[in-house]
């Protein structure tokens, strides 16, 4: 049967299974929006393409299903290029959809052209042009393919103009075989069983955990095979949620801003079992010393991954969750009690916990923004999905935000994109319109995406955003305090909006807090107020994140409270 | 160390990108690239020769197995290979040289493909070795131009790289 492109694009974005596009329309892509306004696929209007992708990015964090995003050639495809990469450093599966100029003008500088291929080149995990309207069903359907299996990440699929009115034999690909893509889910059986093996001749086992669970949905086993063995859990800021922060065994996030207990750990365990984290710089610190005595067993789906930074004693490839099952089965079999041979370790655990906890020093006059967190968990009762923009906030919000479930932080970890936020909980309101979603905000990053307000008001999204307000661009003045003499070079932001007006101006609600007291009070009302609401929290001005490892230091020296 | 990479790859526009992006944008440094259709029209082969450690080499095969449009990499280097380049040499050939650089030629069984009043054109395939060792040899008689194509490689015995 015959097809245009765009009636084969709805059809296969239908097959798909897509809800909800997020975009914003333009010249190139007429033919695609004049479709999409008769059927029944939702789509949300952003306020600029950035918006699009990391709203498309915050779904598919909330959800584990493919965002989508679709959007005009030349700008609107240069203006995703940041929630592309964002997506691709923390591999989450996006779908963005680019229009182009008509296929005999590629090449011409012609009018809104981009060659955003070549631009998202090393930021997607694939991308195509589509030439010929008798290859788009082919190529969006391994776009999705693509994007959702094996290690997830970012596909960009450009369209000319004209592919999308030409009219073309349309036959969905069931089935989807890309020669040069065929990731491993099992694990080798040989490495799982010296894992196991290693295990048990452990004295002092740590499970250090990323994303890689939370892509996976192996948090459940991951849970079973610390209760079974005792072995304590620390997690990079993409982990958080895959294993229980009030759990006994929990140890926090570990890194440039982990706990005493994590980072101590880490230096301190003989052996480290490594699951979905890449062993990025903001974990290790100075990676010669980064657990120096430890053997080192790196289960990632990533081939690229394992052996990159730290050298791998055991490495497997495949799924978290094929390798977690079949390692507590081996783990069922071993006649070892693990309570016992891990009591000491689990003591000295406990001896660092009670030594440096997370803490900051409350005040009576200031809000002090870590208290601003601690009152988030309190009255979202730990059940919010919280996103976060990028700095201090986040930090913060990783520390004392007690994540239990997967999926509940969303927050750019790889690429640190400030704006990520806000339209991140947007896309995560738009999958969960019953949830409570909190964007835990400074007042520097909300600034970069704030007109997606907007958005949130034309949709009746009630997302709630607690903007940790110290007029400052708080980490980098951090940095500027530690290591720069505390020249405070271009970080105070001296002239902001009135974020209350600023709010009501868009439609939705401004609230303010200026003393600690306020603070419960205000969280209160927002969350009962059925619309966006926008929290100026005036906060504590040079409060400044702790512990803290000084960048290229081992990360056993931290700079504490 | 020095290692010589076969890698097929989908016969597709930005194919040839893919591969030099990946390259640079890791820091990987590229000696000398050839590509060229395989058998299989569809499928191109690329010859990469790269210097490294076993680390980097380790990444640049794995990241390389990464690309989707990439459909097999080996690296010789672990195993007896064969390998060729062809190099192109416009020699000066004024008319009491000419002797010299036929012998030269000749001892190195390249051929002469172009002949002008003032010049050889000289056609030498080999190992690198003998192609640098045949342009040291004529650099005294005066080498006007030179193109080489890189080095292209492939396994000894009845093992083949196919899709």
């Amino acid at each position: 049967m015959k097809k245009t492109g765009a009636e084969i694009f709805i059809e296969c974005l239908t097959k798909e299974g897509v809800q909800v596009i997020f975009g914003y329309p333009g010249g190139a892509v007429l033919p695609l929006y004049d479709i999409l306004f008769k059927t029944h696929i939702r789509h949300i209007l952003v306020r600029h393409e950035q918006g699009a992708v990391h709203a498309a990015d915050g779904y598919a964090r909330a959800t584990g299903k493919v965002g989508v995003c679709l959007v005009t050639s030349g700008p609107g495809a240069t203006n995703t290029v940041t929630g592309i990469a964002t997506a691709y450093m923390d591999s989450i599966p996006i779908v963005v959809f680019t229009g182009q100029v008509p296929t005999a003008m590629i090449g011409n500088d012609a009018f809104q052209e981009a060659d955003i291929v070549g631009i998202t080149r090393p930021c997607t995990k694939h991308s195509y042009l589509v030439k010929d309207a008798n290859n788009l069903a082919t190529v969006i359907r391994e776009a999705f393919y693509i994007a959702s299996t094996g290690k997830p990440g970012p596909v960009l699929v450009d369209i000319p103009k004209d592919v999308m009115t030409a009219s073309a034999a349309f036959k969905y690909p069931e089935k989807v075989h890309v020669r040069g893509y065929q990731p491993t889910y099992e694990g080798h059986i040989g490495q799982i069983k010296k894992v196991a093996d290693a295990m048990a001749m452990s004295q002092k086992p740590l499970l250090f955990i990323g994303g890689g669970i939370i892509s996976s949905s192996a948090s459940n086993e991951l849970l079973e095979l610390s209760e079974a063995t005792h072995i304590p859990v620390t997690t990079t800021l993409m982990g958080l949620g895959g294993f229980p922060s009030n759990h006994p065994l929990s140890l926090g996030m570990c890194g440039m801003h982990g706990t005493y207990t994590s980072n101590m750990s880490l230096t301190n365990t003989d052996l480290i079992i490594g699951i979905g984290a890449r062993f990025d710089d903001r974990v290790t610190g100075k990676v010669d010393e980064f657990a120096a005595g430890a053997k080192v067993i790196h289960i990632d789906i990533d081939p690229t991954s394992i052996g990159k930074n730290v050298i791998a004693h055991i490495p497997i490839v495949g799924d978290a969750k094929d390798i977690l099952k079949k390692l507590i089965s081996m783990i069922k079999k071993e006649k070892v009690n693990w309570k016992k041979k891990h009591h000491e370790w689990l003591t000295q655990i406990e001896e660092w916990k009670g030594k440096h906890p997370i803490a900051y020093k409350q005040s009576k006059k200031v809000i002090k923004p870590q208290f601003v967190i601690e009152q988030i968990y309190e009255v979202t009762k730990g059940d919010a999905i919280i996103t976060t923009e990028v700095g201090q906030n986040q930090m913060w919000t990783a520390q004392y935000y007690k994540f239990k479930k997967p999926r509940t932080l969303i927050t750019s970890g790889g690429l640190g994109t400030m704006g990520y936020g806000f339209p991140a909980a947007i896309g995560a309101q738009v999958a969960f319109p019953n949830k409570i979603i909190f964007d835990i905000a400074g007042d520097g990053s909300i600034q970069m995406n704030i007109q997606e307000l907007a958005t949130a008001v034309q949709y009746r999204l009630p997302v709630k955003v607690a903007i940790l307000n110290n007029c400052f661009l708080g980490m980098v003045r951090q940095w500027q305090e530690l290591f720069y003499d505390r020249r405070y070079s271009y970080t105070c932001l001296e002239s902001h909006p009135d974020f209350v007006k600023l709010a009501e101006a868009y439609g939705a609600v401004g609230l303010r807090a200026e003393h600690p007291d306020d603070v419960k009070k205000v969280l209160k009302e927002a969350i009962k107020t059925p619309k966006p609401v926008l929290i100026d929290f005036i906060v504590d001005r040079e409060e400044n994140v702790y512990p803290m490892v000084p960048a290229g230091a081992p990360i056993s020296k931290m700079l504490l409270v | 160390m020095r290692h010589t990479i076969s890698v097929l790859v989908e016969n597709k526009f930005g194919v040839l990108s893919r591969i030099a992006g990946l390259f640079s944008g890791r820091g990987f440094n590229i000696e000398s690239l050839s590509v060229a259709e395989s058998l299989d029209p569809k499928v191109s082969r690329m010859t990469v020769v790269t210097r490294g450690d076993d680390k980097v080499i380790e990444q640049v095969t794995k990241q390389l197995n990464k690309l989707v449009d990439v459909i097999k990499v080996i690296d010789h280097t672990e195993e007896k290979f064969v390998d060729r380049e062809l190099a192109l040499i416009k020699v000066n050939a004024e008319p009491q040289l000419r002797e010299e650089i036929l012998r030269i030629t000749e001892i190195f069984r390249g051929k002469v493909v172009d002949v002008s009043p003032k010049t050889y054109t000289v056609e030498v395939t080999g190992d690198e070795e003998k192609v640098d060792a045949f342009i040291e040899m004529v650099k005294p008689l005066g080498v006007k131009e030179i193109a080489r194509t890189g080095r292209i490689a492939m396994s000894r015995g009845s093992k083949a790289l196919t899709t």
